[in-house]
């Protein structure tokens, strides 16, 4: 593995006083630099609650992070300054001359091939491009760490992967370790190189994907996998749960 | 809901595609009919003797009373005496609110301190406070710039203080994790928040404002709109009365025209505006 740039040890979360079972439970990740990692959990198993931790956004009370400087944020809705035109929400808060930013933003905005919509307002945006300008926003603060909270859940199965291979494309130019927080083991296993599951405030899984990229859901071992992580989450193939079904 | 009841509902300026918009013209045509035929009626009354014109002047005396009060320059005195009192209590007002709602609404202790107090004047019918103005002011310019100030602040700070406090947290949080610090914040993410309805505060004030002038210029007036019109009873002018109520209208229906065109400026971001252009 490549030089960590993420180590988390013993991290735990609680919301409910010092008393109430943790959310993230003694939690140990390592994250090496410009690995692709997937974070896959059942609803309610604390994959926001570590996202936002490592964001910044909620402070280490139990446990260390040790965590880069440079991260940045792509949310499930796209958090974009509705009085702001696009460009200057890919450009909020860079630092430097106005000129250069500008350029940088619009820059960014090619790349995520969103040129075109750089002087809309936010609220003209449909959700892929929406999503995009946040990609754009995360990307051009050119992160170490790039965090993905199910970026592409709320779009229409199309949008998604074009929004998913574009992510690929993204990650291979520019080589920032990615987190993507997902509910989709096949998203999963097209994009990541390593895949997490959180479960009962702990990763009960960690599973190495050595599948050949491009990926393609046909290529021999992918539904080996697919079946594998799918059990770690308690569904069967067909999607019934497998504890009740048992 | 299907594209024809959105365009009856919404008078979007983007119809011009659509081929309801002649009916639409006329829909808003057919709206002044009645205001027209009172009008008319009112005239024909009058001509045929059914009411004292004395006491209700007729249009065409309103019409000639004005023509006159703008020949002879005084309607045009007495307005820039009323748009000055307007002007100097709204500046007050302003200054008043947006800072006490900057205060409030930015910082916890500023709301402990302010807060409750304002709540509880605002509780208070302004217009109460003029027997206690005159003792305090007298009975000039003062005190009638210290009403419309006084009716105005109120809209003005809450809804800047309610605006400031109902931002988004989600948005909040992205500026904070795309680095912006607290002065920052305040710039690109909470005032602009806050903005709509710190506009709705501010049409508000200006329809208290007029309000104010309207009792204001009740009091020992020597000039101003007020003053033409009470000036006019003692000599029972109707027509001037109602010239004087005719331009009190005016002045208000422009002031709400002037909010919104700033409005149409200042949040031409917001969806029911956007494509409105
Ligand atoms: N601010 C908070 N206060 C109290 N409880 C919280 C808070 N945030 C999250 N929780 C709780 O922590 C648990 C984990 O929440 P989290 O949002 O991390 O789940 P998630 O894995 O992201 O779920 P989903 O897949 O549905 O988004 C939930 O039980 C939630 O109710
Ligand atoms: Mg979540």
């Amino acid at each position: 593995m490549a030089a960590p740039i993420l180590r988390l040890r013993d991290l735990t979360r609680r919301f409910h006083g010092p008393d109430a079972p943790p959310v993230l439970d003694r939690l140990d990740l390592t994250i090496g630099a410009g690995e692709f990692v997937a974070l896959l959990g059942r609803s309610g198993s604390g994959k926001t609650t570590l996202l936002r931790t490592l964001a910044g956004l909620d402070p280490v009370t139990e446990g260390e992070a040790l965590l880069p400087a440079r991260r940045a944020v792509v949310f499930q809705e796209p958090r974009l300054l509705p009085w702001k035109p696009v460009w200057r929400n890919v450009a909020l808060g860079l630092p430097g001359a106005a000129e250069a930013v500008r350029q940088r933003a619009l820059a960014a905005l090619r790349e995520v091939e969103l040129a075109h919509r750089a002087g809309a307002w936010p609220l003209t945006l449909s959700g892929g491009e929406a999503q995009r300008a946040g990609l754009a926003r995360a990307l051009v603060r050119e992160p170490d760490l790039l965090l993905l909270d199910e970026p592409f859940a709320a779009l229409d199965a199309l949008t998604r992967l074009r929004m998913q291979s574009l992510v690929a494309e993204l990650w291979q130019a520019h080589r920032p370790a990615v987190l993507l927080v997902t509910h989709d083991v096949e998203e999963a296993l097209l994009l990541a190189d390593r895949v997490l599951v959180l479960a009962g405030g702990r990763l009960v899984q960690d599973l190495a994907v050595d599948l050949p990229r491009p990926r393609r859901r046909a290529a021999p071992g992918f539904d080996a996998l697919r079946i594998r992580l799918l059990a770690t989450l308690g569904v069967d193939e067909d999607g019934h749960d497998a504890a009740r079904a048992a | 809901m299907s594209g024809q009841s959105l365009g009856a509902s919404l008078p979007l300026r983007r119809a011009p595609s659509r081929p309801d918009l002649g009916a639409l013209r006329l829909d808003r045509a057919r709206r002044f009919v009645v205001p027209v035929l009172l009008i008319l009626l009112w005239q024909a009354g009058a001509e045929a003797g059914l009411f004292s014109i004395r006491l209700l002047a007729p249009p065409s005396a309103i019409l000639a009373a004005a023509w006159q009060l703008i020949l002879s320059g005084e309607l045009l005195h007495h307005l820039l005496v009323s748009l000055r009192r307007v002007a100097i209590g709204l500046a007050i007002a302003l200054g008043a609110g947006v800072s006490l709602g900057l205060v409030a609404g930015l910082s916890r202790l500023g709301e402990d301190a302010l807060d409750a107090t304002l709540q509880m004047l605002r509780a208070l019918p302004f217009l109460a406070l003029v027997p206690l103005l005159i003792l305090w002011l007298g009975i000039g310019e003062a005190t009638k710039i210290a009403l419309v100030a006084l009716g105005a602040t109120f809209p003005i700070y809450l809804t800047l203080f309610g605006g400031i406090r109902s931002v988004d947290p989600k948005l909040l949080e992205a500026g904070r994790v795309f680095g912006l610090d607290r002065a920052a914040l305040i710039r690109h993410v909470v005032l602009p928040a806050a903005l709509p309805q710190a506009l709705v505060g501010l049409r508000y004030a200006l329809g208290t404002a007029w309000l104010s002038l309207v009792v204001g210029e009740q009091i020992n007036a020597t000039a101003g709109i007020g003053y033409l019109v009470m000036d006019a009873r003692e000599f029972l002018r109707t027509d001037i009365i109602l010239v004087g109520l005719l331009v009190y209208a005016l002045l208000g229906l422009g002031a709400d025209q002037l909010v919104r065109v700033i409005e149409r400026r200042a949040l031409a971001w917001r969806p029911s505006l956007v494509g409105e252009g």
